[in-house]
């Protein structure tokens, strides 16, 4: 009964999480867009103090249930394990508790949220790693079938559907991605949660606080016959039915022990204080910290090393006849990158943000993608040359769980500036074509940019455009629009922080 | 510039609400004439009479009232062409070729621009392999661009007109769009006049090897006029205008440097010179028209094709030889072959509720594009057309609003951006456009392309923001 609505809440609840990455329409955001921010590594960079209560409540009167119907990475781990245990019956053990494992985890996780170090930070967050695996490899399947959708629309002169781009946004997170999925598929499947137990740092902070929840599963030793049946059926290998101890710590309320057990011994039950002692003793009882997963640590040196091995090369679609050739932009080399309004600055962005992906995959104009440097590691950052930051999209800073993109409404976005555009002679159509242009000015949603003549008081010379940059806002507008391919004559720097002008 | 039915017209149908429609209206089409229920398809549906023919002054020569234009031919997709993956699908274009002729059209016009240069040589397979003194072959001497203007350049083009249409002679031969250009008068000059070309081809047509000389003309009037003057002297044996009811009194309005056909026909009515009317339908604007217009129509007619009123308009004036059509789809062919075999005058009355529809159609500010591609390829790889299609389709089906109280606001705005996107690839539209003008010099009907351009892309950009 108890497994069973387990069960139930947490088909839902990934159900809800992963339509929130593969919508891109933003209507399930408006319903389920609070499913990501009650996440906890989230709410906790968001200092979004009530879910944290509620969180930490829960936690103190329930146990781990986060783990087993919030989290979805840990939903999909069950999945994985489901599965393996249709191949092979009873196929788990009791483990002792790999503490130093944890706990050196949980430090290296706080100090790089101190020291704003995103990338490891994105690669231990356990929500993010399941968001990056949606949108990096289930999205662009999600998409491919609306666009068929899309395409038998079209034929049907309806309106329904419409076609989105498929591109590779970022072949590091993509490895990233397949990596963690492969990597946690294997782990779940041949020993359950062995990854919530070990690395996952949220794990490792509700491990400590569930040892001391109210409601927890109990061993009646006046039933058990010591059959191990339920040891051999925990995913969270924290059952030791020799001496009828439970690790609470480790334990994620899954409720599967409770059916399991022939004998009716095990119930989940208000017990304030059993096994207190029998949990700290596990946790007591081992202290073998040589044992360190390999296939974990080579999941997250791997993810770095294919940093520099991937390229990034995005689908364009072929031009047809009787069209002249369209060259695809370039990223030009900005000093500074530049992170979306709403980010209030560069700081703000690293230090809260998770790399969830999500704010990328609501990106409506091509423009946010994961970064591919090694300390900002898949933390969103914005180029012009698919699309520009249009003036009426306020999308990411909507969806952001952990605070790193705060909430703006239409009216702020068009007085932050995020950064300001710088003119490249060189490429500029009117000095090298000889033709009239000033796209860049026509679409300058701030009216920064001004066409003067490119000889000083001559009006019949070329118009060249020349920008004001206390106006401009730093959308990228001009930079997308601009005909110079493959590079613009115009683009965009980054700001280190936003300022409102 | 012969065209008019283009894909539009295929929408159109569709709007109609059958796939089959074409058939069935031509069937009912037929079965008024003479009631001929056949199970085979194409053969019945085109019995319902015979081809109308008019005379040619000159020779004597009977020509279908319905003429072929060769612009629009239709494509397939191929890997090894340079054309960015299209060909001319020759095998469509000779069975489209056998069943025009076998229905009694036999005057076939192209140009060595058309279909990016390869619809003489398609047009030139197609027919020869029929009897040459079938049908009557009209190409134009299409040196548009100043490398062409030279007598060597020119005469070269003209030779190879002839080796393309695997003819040693040519019956119908145009001086191509006079009246084009930045300054009308000095493009004619230096096409024909300074490099002895205009004499060219008179002494060709004394030879024998031009059957018929004439012009086509588009844009400046006084050029028009000014050929017309000297009509004592060349002797035109046709003139080939843009007709239709819609031009007939507002063509001024559409563009204010656009002359009405009424007096184009007239002029040329007056000396007795055939007129080869080009444009009938608008390249397709007159078969895709707002729903209303539609209704108004098909009350009349409900069996028939708005299309077929445009056609029927134009053949009703007695001066005109031949109506061209560039036809792509052979649906297209079979409507239009009901329209002319025979061809039903209209009335007096019938014309003046066309002249009526037209007036209501000039309220819808559509963009007067006849899709004829001339202003193609854009340098700046913009697809010119089919922005502008894409909005005339939104204005006729209602989809263009003023105001985002509109009563269909959210439909409209859907249905415009969701559809602008499908027909134009976002690298190809208007936001694109940096008015360099290139484009504007070579439009037949004077539109300011990046005015247009500009409009819609403000419109486009409204619209997204929420705030049209």
């Amino acid at each position: 009964m108890l497994k069973k609505l387990r069960q139930s809440l947490a088909a839902v609840s990934i159900i809800m999480v992963t339509l929130l990455f593969l919508d891109f329409t933003g209507t399930v955001h408006a319903w389920f867009g609070w499913m990501a921010k009650i996440q906890f590594l989230p709410a906790l960079l968001a200092l979004n103090l009530g879910v944290i209560v509620a969180l930490v409540a829960l936690t103190l009167l329930l146990g781990r249930v986060y783990c087993s119907v919030i989290c979805p990475l840990g939903i999909m781990q069950d999945g994985f394990a489901w599965f393996g245990k249709k191949a092979k019956k009873n196929r788990y053990s009791y483990s002792p508790a790999k503490n130093i494992l944890r706990y050196v985890m949980l430090v290296i996780m706080a100090i790089a949220i101190i020291a704003g170090i995103g990338s490891v930070v994105a690669l231990l967050a356990p929500y993010s790693a399941y968001g990056r695996i949606v949108q990096s490899i289930l999205a662009p399947v999600w998409a491919f079938f609306n666009n068929l959708l899309a395409s038998w629309a079209e034929k049907e002169g309806s309106y329904s559907f419409y076609t989105i781009d498929i591109w590779l946004k970022s072949g590091i997170t993509l490895g990233v991605a397949i990596l963690t999925l492969v990597a946690l598929g294997i782990l779940a499947w041949r020993n359950g949660r062995t990854y919530c137990n070990t690395v996952c740092p949220v794990g490792t902070v509700l491990g400590l606080l569930s040892r001391f929840s109210l409601f927890r599963p109990v061993i009646d030793t006046s039933k058990c016959n010591g059959c191990g049946l339920c040891a051999r059926n925990c995913k969270s290998a924290c059952i030791d039915s020799k001496s009828h101890k439970i690790d609470y710590s480790r334990c994620v309320t899954c409720m599967d022990c409770l059916s399991k057990c022939n004998k009716g011994a095990i119930s989940y039950a208000f017990s304030p204080k059993a096994n207190m002692k029998a949990g700290n003793e596990a946790i007591a009882a081992d202290t073998d910290s040589k044992n360190v997963d390999n296939g974990r640590r080579q999941f997250l040196t791997a993810g770095v090393a294919i940093a520099t091995a991937a390229a990034a090369t995005a689908q364009e679609k072929v031009v047809d006849g009787g069209l002249a050739v369209i060259e695809d932009k370039k990223i030009p080399h900005r000093k500074t990158r530049i992170v979306p309004p709403g980010a209030q600055s560069i700081r703000n962005l690293t230090t809260h943000c998770t790399a969830c992906q999500l704010c990328v995959s609501v990106c409506p104009n091509g423009v946010l993608r994961p970064s591919s440097d090694v300390l900002t590691l898949m933390q969103p950052e914005s180029s012009y040359e698919r699309g520009y930051c249009r003036p009426e999209c306020t999308k990411c800073s909507n969806v952001c769980p952990t605070g790193a993109i705060l909430p703006i409404s239409v009216a702020d976005k068009s007085s932050i500036q995020i950064g300001h555009a710088v003119w490249v002679k060189e490429n500029c159509v009117p000095v090298t074509d000889g033709v009239e242009c000033g796209n860049c000015a026509r679409h300058c949603p701030a009216g920064a940019i001004l066409m003067v003549p490119s000889v000083a008081g001559d009006d019949s010379s070329p118009k060249i455009p020349v920008v004001n940059t206390e106006r401009c806002i730093g959308c990228g507008a001009c930079e997308n629009l601009c005909p110079s391919r493959p590079f613009s004559a115009i683009y965009v720097e980054g700001h280190e922080r936003h300022r409102v002008i | 510039m012969t065209d008019n039915k283009n894909i539009d017209r295929r929408t159109f149908l569709k709007r109609l609400g059958a796939g089959a429609a074409v058939s069935s209206l031509a069937l009912a089409g037929c079965d008024s004439a003479k009631k001929s229920a056949s199970g085979n398809s194409s053969e019945s549906l085109i019995t319902g009479g015979e081809m109308t023919y008019r005379t040619n002054p000159k020779t004597g020569e009977k020509v279908s009232i319905h003429g072929y234009g060769c612009m629009r031919w239709p494509t397939v997709k191929s890997n090894q062409s340079e054309r960015g993956g299209e060909v001319i699908d020759q095998e469509a274009v000779n069975d489209l070729v056998d069943t025009a002729l076998k229905h009694g059209v036999n005057y076939f016009d192209t140009s060595p621009a058309y279909c990016e240069g390869f619809s003489e040589h398609a047009t030139g397979i197609a027919l020869s392999r029929h009897p040459r003194d079938s049908y009557y072959i009209a190409t134009k001497l299409s040196n548009f661009a100043p490398s062409t203007w030279s007598r060597e350049a020119s005469i070269e083009m003209y030779n190879n007109s002839l080796k393309e249409l695997q003819t040693p002679y040519i019956d119908y031969m145009l001086l191509h769009a006079v009246g084009m250009g930045e300054d009308g008068m000095e493009a004619y000059e230096n096409r024909y006049i300074k490099n002895g070309i205009l004499d060219f081809l008179l002494k060709e047509r004394e030879a024998g090897r031009i059957k018929n000389l004439g012009f086509s003309y588009h844009g400046d009037v006084k050029v028009f006029d000014y050929l017309l003057s000297k009509h004592d002297e060349y002797k035109w044996d046709f003139v080939q205008i843009q007709l239709n009811y819609l031009d007939w009194k507002h063509a001024k309005e559409v563009n204010s440097s656009n002359t009405p056909a009424e007096y184009l026909y007239g002029e040329l009515e007056k000396r007795g010179i055939p007129a080869v009317i080009m444009e009938p339908l608008l390249g397709g604007r007159l078969a895709n028209v707002p729903d209303h217009v539609v209704e108004r129509l098909k009350q009349r007619e409900p069996e028939r094709s708005v299309a077929s009123w445009a056609f029927r308009y134009a053949g009703t004036h007695l001066g005109v030889l031949t109506v061209l059509s560039g036809m792509t789809y052979k649906e297209h062919l079979e409507d239009n072959l009901l329209s002319f075999c025979p061809l039903k005058p209209l009335t007096e009355d019938e014309m003046q509720f066309l002249y009526e529809t037209a007036d209501l159609m000039m309220q819808y500010p559509t963009v007067p594009c006849n899709n004829c591609k001339y202003c193609m390829p854009c340098p700046y790889g913009i697809d010119i057309p089919a922005n502008l299609l894409h909005y005339n389709k939104c204005i006729n089906e209602g989809n263009v609003v003023a105001s985002t109280q509109s009563e269909n606001y959210k439909e409209a705005r859907r249905a415009f951006l969701i559809g602008y996107d499908r027909s134009v690839p976002k690298l190809r539209q208007a936001s694109h456009c940096i008015g360099c003008r290139q484009c504007v010099s070579h439009c037949p009907q004077e539109i300011d392309i990046p005015a247009e351009l500009h409009k819609i892309d403000r419109y486009v950009d409204k619209l997204k923001q929420g705030k049209v």
